[in-house]
């Protein structure tokens, strides 16, 4: 394991170095913009609705004191989902869905001898492969994160629509009350370290695919585990650090 | 020229490559023949960089290049076109990309310019009207031959090619013989070949190294490779029912 680690930093310190071409460079940017973030952005909608409505439905049932307002719901919504939904339970997310897509594509390249053909050509093939993927979705995963949030708040409204749980005003002055704007910055923050350790460790993973197909596919399911494994990790580290 | 001095290469307690000193010659189609295993892949492998050899050192037209650092590296790489077992083309690209992507990286020409480059490569390997195909859409032999005009869109001085006619029928892998004659002979490149297709060695074999168990055990040409009283190498050369019944 100290190994792996430490070839992963060599591999780091090949991939985070200026690109051969910088009009390449720009255009893989793009390609990889679309491919990680504009590609990922129906699941994130899907799940943020229903992770916002669930939230919803399980704090109203659990107000049961008439001391407590209704307004707490909307409160409750917005804290879980600016804070911990949508940047940490969207990146695990998002770590299956392009963790996996990555390391089995560099993989397949590494089999197939494309990444042999890019050495080759003197062309530094890590740089050329991982850090578009990198920088692309310490870009794109912001993004997606916001929208998340905005549809984790609607999924709750929602529920305030075709329930009588609790009312659309209360659940809208809920989600005004004690707005602090650094939940926000947290919350980036937070999401552009996951999108560094999703892509760099599924990068790594797939150009150290030695073999087959049965590697490309083990590489694939160690991807979205230490990627997973690593969120968890630094969302602890990160809340320590930011919110304490 | 393409030159090898005194490289050995192990892989743990493997030794692969021992003290094997060989010449490639410009304008003359080099063949690397031997059984699987026997460490040719790796002899190549070694010569383009891909592994880094223990011992000995390897020279580009007098040019040290196992003593290079990246950098140098990159200026000879320049000069040098691969064509993979398996084709190695990008999935990604198209025909018109991959072979264009040397010239992308490397060149500043205007997209007409490459252009024409592009077409002028797939013209020389008879592929006019593929730009637009992906890699998914190709045969096999159609694959070796994008593979080839991605090898010389740069022009090299040197070309390598792993095993270029495993997978094809026997017309296919003819075919792809000639074309590497035929580019060998008119641009005077210095042609590295590994194979172990006995056509191919009979047809194209300017120059034949036979390795066996990771040593150079014979030399020659095309001429005097049937007439050789080296038992391994007749045993290699002679395996197949159809070459014993013709001896």
């Amino acid at each position: 394991m100290v190994s792996r680690f430490g070839a992963y930093i060599l591999l780091m310190l090949k991939v985070f170095r200026r690109p051969d071409k910088m009009k390449v460079f720009r255009k893989q940017f793009l390609v990889e913009i679309y491919n990680l973030g504009i590609e990922s952005l129906g699941i994130v909608a899907i799940i943020s609705v229903f992770m916002g409505a669930v939230v919803a439905i399980q704090t109203a049932y659990n107000i049961d004191s008439p001391l407590l307002s209704l307004t707490l719901v909307g409160f409750t919504v917005r804290q879980s989902v600016i804070l911990e939904f949508a940047p940490t339970i969207i990146s695990l997310i998002l770590a299956g869905k392009v963790g996996s897509r990555i390391a089995s594509e560099i993989g397949t390249m590494r089999v197939t001898e494309q990444i042999d053909a890019l050495e080759i050509m003197g062309i530094n093939s890590s740089n050329y492969l991982i850090f578009p993927k990198v920088i692309a979705a310490m870009v794109i995963n912001p993004v997606l994160i916001i929208i998340s949030m905005g549809f984790g708040l609607m999924g709750g409204y929602f529920v305030a629509i075709f329930t009588n749980l609790f009312t659309t005003q209360d659940y809208v002055e809920g989600i005004r009350i004690a707005f602090d704007s650094y939940t926000i910055t947290y919350a980036i923050i937070k999401t552009i370290v996951f999108a560094l350790l999703i892509t760099s460790i599924s990068g790594f993973e797939g150009y150290s695919v030695k073999g087959g197909a049965i590697e490309v596919g083990a590489a694939s399911t160690r991807a979205v585990v230490w990627s997973s494994i690593m969120i968890i990790l630094f969302n602890l580290i990160l809340t320590q650090l930011l919110l304490s | 020229m393409i030159e090898a001095k005194n490289i050995s290469k192990s892989f743990g307690e493997n030794q692969v490559l021992k003290d094997i000193s060989v010449k490639f010659e410009k304008g003359k189609t080099n063949l690397i023949i031997g059984q699987s295993g026997s460490g040719k892949t790796v002899l190549m492998k070694c010569l383009i960089g891909l592994h880094e050899v223990d011992e000995g050192d390897i020279f580009f037209d007098e040019r040290d290049f196992s003593k290079m650092s990246f950098k140098e590296r990159k200026n000879v790489r320049k000069e040098l076109g691969m064509l993979f077992q398996g084709g190695a083309l990008f999935d990604s690209l198209t025909v018109e990309e991959n072979v264009m992507f040397p010239l992308t990286m490397y060149t500043n020409q205007l997209m007409e310019e490459k252009k024409e480059r592009v077409n002028f490569c797939l013209n020389w390997v008879n592929l006019e009207n593929a730009n637009r195909l992906f890699p998914s859409e190709l045969s096999g032999g159609m694959t070796k031959r994008v593979a080839i005009a991605r090898a010389i869109s740069m022009n090299p001085k040197y070309l390598f090619c792993d095993e270029p006619n495993s997978g094809l029928d026997p017309h296919t892998a003819g075919v792809i013989d000639d074309l590497i004659q035929r580019l060998t002979e008119e641009f005077q490149m210095t042609t590295v070949v590994n194979t172990h297709d006995m056509n191919s060695v009979i047809k194209i074999g300017d120059t034949i190294s036979f390795i066996y168990k990771g040593e150079l055990w014979w030399e020659g040409d095309k001429e005097h490779i049937l007439n050789t009283d080296n038992k391994e190498l007749n045993d290699f050369v002679f395996a197949t029912e159809l070459t014993k019944r013709l001896k």
